[in-house]
């Protein structure tokens, strides 16, 4: 297949990924902002740089509020990782490479993009945020379906999950990194009221919550939840998980390709940090650092699938 | 090869000969008093032989119902994302083609009669693009004056001398044609550069399947869905001799912001070949390849949906960056095939037009079986006498002409228009061309109040390799929704119907 295809193939499910991410970082924001109306204002702002657009948001707001972030994370063109932006790269990318999807992956991505584009054609009022969050949930799931029901297990597949997963373990990295003074262990060893707010947030936004009791009950924990979504196999967004799926789809492509590739040891590297370390070496390596270095090293292996399968040249 | 033939300056040569009938002004619109031909009804109103399936059909459905499924066939189209880009229009990107559920229907006697037309007609137009790069036995005939080519601007002097594989120029063919009567077809225009709308004639029979099923168990219409595979056996079977085992075939596309990228996309995936813009290719090794996950990969056939001057800023225009710099020496070295081949304009260029009945009996030694519209060339003395004894019926135009301006339309025009035009004529005989008005056929299209006749156009679609010449039966019907109006054009109020052709009775 063409380079380009496949680079076109793997920013197509990045952007998908992101915009469902975002999607559920509003849902989380708007359920803090209901049921903790005291200190709302400070969720929305480690949401924005959860996001990674806090600064960009600053460029065009002159304060923080739930109305203007939720615009600005939904639909605003000034932001890339919009919602709506997303989905609008998501489809461009799905049209340059639509050779390579299957005619159910592509309509499911086209009418998701209708879909979306209708629906956030103006600003989503408070009541309809909750119907608009569903069915932004609801049409990703179609085109993920699409995906799973239709197409071939090949290398147009391998590059499709890759980017989903890159993306996915981005996004739960910087997550925990916003938050990684509420995830050290505590001295008392029990969390204040303060850290029961912030550890919901964080179980809210990767969709944890209910797995999160399944497999440790109900007591939450800083240890119990930052292992669960680093080193937790099962999480299907935990590093672990998404490192996983990117050894399981490299590991495809050197088969297929029969050449072993310079991102091929990146990926094994991180990997097999992620399986031989404890979250107690991570807390002694230190949270924030460990998070920092992950972030690098996932954006370098996305940088050297790029170059290795020569996606530009 | 006479020096003087292949000046090195090519002037734009203005020559308009055949009216297409979207050119024309609709204000102005060329008419004449013979009542209009309805391909659907006769003049008392019951259907013809080709319809009666249908128009029962149709006496039997409630409006309402069908005013649904015309929704649902819209959505249907907005799904697939069949659009076109409208250039500078940056909140109708995308435009949908407004579809007619009412198909036109062709008898299955009809299309071969017109079949048979249209491949000798493109078997025409490969000889004589031969001919043309070749020794120009036309030309040395005395048939075609040199002019017609030495002063054309789609003549591309660097394919001199050059062999296609095959020997196959256009590979495909997209012919225009309108319909004035019960056997009556004329040829208004060939498209022998890169002719498109073939998308839309697989969509539009999809859509007609997902959403009428019934219509095709009362009625055998003629299958389409054949095109892409015929496409890619027919390109692959023009391979260049330095293609091993199996060809690899990949089509080159502008790129996504192309008015007709849905189509190119389209076509590569229904053909499975790679869909490939400039970028991605280059000369590795004395091929033309590209890029693939793996490395350079060599291509061996290359439907190129870019214009000839794009192809290769090495040989052509020096500012393109749609082509692969370089291309053109590798094809013609025989490294791969480009198609359809470069200066292939030259055979469908206006100016040649008004020749195409002496360029099919030269060629076949046989008579034209389609019609062009009749064009009178008033440089020829005979000719001139007519259309001076005519003009209030003809339609005349300037050589260099274009855009409408200079043009008498005898039926519309005053008295003292024609006058003055008799002047300018007379004057410059050789600066005019002159052609009849047509009527056009119509058939009806779903209108809020039922069926209402509407002018049509055809596009068959034609395939040419050293296999053969196949033609898809039925083609691609546009329709000038706006009553009255002979545009067809999708930018101005055109839409599409699916073309039928009934299987033998």
């Amino acid at each position: 297949m063409l380079g380009k295809t496949a680079g076109g193939l793997f920013w197509m499910f990045r952007y998908l990924e992101r915009a469902e991410n975002i999607a559920r970082l509003v849902e989380t924001g708007e359920r803090m902002a209901l049921t903790r109306p005291d200190g709302a204002d400070g969720e929305w702002s480690s949401i924005l740089t959860t996001a990674g657009t806090h600064a960009a948001y600053d460029a065009h707001h002159d304060d923080v509020s739930g109305e203007a972030v939720i615009d600005w994370l939904l639909r605003s063109s000034d932001n890339p990782s919009s919602v709506m932006s997303c989905m609008e790269a998501a489809r461009m990318n799905a049209r340059t490479v639509r050779t390579a999807l299957t005619r159910e992956v592509w309509e499911a991505v086209n009418e998701c993009w209708m879909t979306l584009r209708d629906l956030l054609a103006r600003k989503v009022q408070t009541r309809d945020l909750p119907k608009a969050l569903a069915t932004i949930r609801a049409r990703s799931a179609f085109v993920r379906g699409a995906l799973h029901g239709t197409m071939l297990r090949d290398e147009m597949y391998d590059f499709a999950r890759l980017g989903t997963f890159i993306e996915r373990a981005d996004a739960t990295a910087r997550l925990l990194d916003v938050k990684y003074y509420v995830l050290l262990p505590s001295i008392a060893g029990v969390g204040s009221r303060l850290d029961n707010v912030q550890w919901e947030m964080i179980l809210r936004v990767v969709s944890a919550e209910g797995p999160f009791r399944h497999v440790h009950g109900n007591t939450r924990g800083a240890s119990n939840i930052a292992q669960f979504l680093i080193l937790d196999g099962r999480m299907p967004r935990s590093l672990a998980f998404c490192y996983k799926k990117i050894g399981d789809n490299l590991d495809y492509l050197y088969r297929d390709h029969g050449i072993r590739k310079p991102c091929h040891d990146l990926a094994d590297e991180i990997c097999h940090r992620l399986s031989e370390m404890t979250i107690e070496d991570i807390f002694e390596e230190g949270l924030h650092q460990f998070l920092q270095d992950f972030l690098a090293r996932n954006t370098a292996l996305s940088h050297q699938i790029e170059q290795d399968f020569r996606f530009y040249r | 090869m006479g020096a003087a033939i292949f000046p090195n300056r090519y002037e734009p040569i203005g020559l308009v000969s055949a009216i297409a009938f979207w050119d024309v002004p609709r204000e102005v619109a060329p008419m004449n008093s013979d009542p209009l031909f309805d391909e659907m009804h006769y003049p008392d109103g019951t259907p013809r032989a080709a319809y009666a399936e249908f128009a029962r059909w149709f006496d039997g459905e409630d409006p309402k119902r069908l005013r649904a499924k015309a929704r649902e066939a819209e959505d249907a189209f907005r799904l697939t994302g069949i659009t076109f880009n409208v250039y500078g229009d940056p909140d109708a990107n995308e435009r949908l083609i407004p579809f007619d559920i009412v198909p036109r229907i062709i008898a299955a006697r009809e299309w071969a009669k017109l079949s048979k037309g249209i491949e000798q007609r493109v078997r025409a137009l490969n000889a004589f693009l031969h001919d043309i790069y070749h020794r120009q036995e036309i030309v040395r005939a005395g048939v075609l004056p040199v002019e017609m080519i030495a002063r054309n601007e789609a003549f591309l002097p660097q394919m001199i001398g050059v062999d296609p594989p095959g020997d196959i120029y256009t590979h495909i063919v997209g012919i225009d044609l309108v319909r004035t009567g019960p056997d009556q077809f004329y040829v208004l225009e060939d498209n022998a550069r890169t002719p498109s709308g073939v998308s839309y004639m697989l969509e539009n029979r999809e859509t007609m399947l997902a959403v009428f099923p019934e219509l095709f168990t009362s009625n055998r219409v003629q299958r389409v869905s054949t095109y892409p595979r015929n496409l890619h056996a027919s390109l692959s079977a023009c391979a260049p001799p330095a293609c091993e085992g199996t060809p690899t075939v990949a089509v080159l596309t502008p790129g996504i912001h192309n008015s007709a990228y849905f189509e190119h996309s389209f076509l590569a995936d229904q053909m499975g070949a790679e869909l490939v813009e400039g970028h991605d290719l280059r000369v590795v090794d004395g091929r033309v390849a590209m890029r693939t996950t793996r490395g350079y990969k060599p291509i061996d056939v290359l439907y190129r949906r870019v214009d000839d001057d794009y192809l290769d800023p090495l040989t052509f225009n020096p500012d393109s960056m749609l082509g692969v710099p370089g291309i053109f020496d590798i094809f013609r070295a025989g490294g791969i095939t480009i198609a359809n081949a470069p200066g292939t304009g030259v055979s469908d260029d206006k100016a040649i037009y008004s020749y195409m009945p002496e360029i099919v009996r030269f060629y076949t030694g046989e008579n034209a079986q389609l019609e062009n519209v009749p064009t009178w060339r008033c440089s020829e003395k005979e000719a001139l006498a007519y259309v001076l004894d005519n003009l209030e019926e003809l339609v005349v135009k300037e050589v260099h002409g274009s855009g409408g301006y200079g043009m008498l339309i005898g039926p519309t025009a005053s008295k003292k228009d024609i006058k003055a035009f008799r002047a300018k004529l007379e004057a410059k005989p050789g600066n005019y061309i002159a052609q009849p008005t047509l009527s056009l056929s119509t058939v009806p299209i779903f209108a809020n109040k039922g069926l209402a006749p509407r002018h049509v156009d055809l596009r068959p679609f034609v395939l040419v390799s050293p296999n053969g010449i196949e033609i898809t039966p039925g083609g691609l019907t546009r329709v000038a929704l706006k009553k009255g109006s002979l545009v067809v054009n999708s930018s101005q109020g055109g839409g599409t119907k699916d073309t039928w052709v009934l299987e033998d009775e």
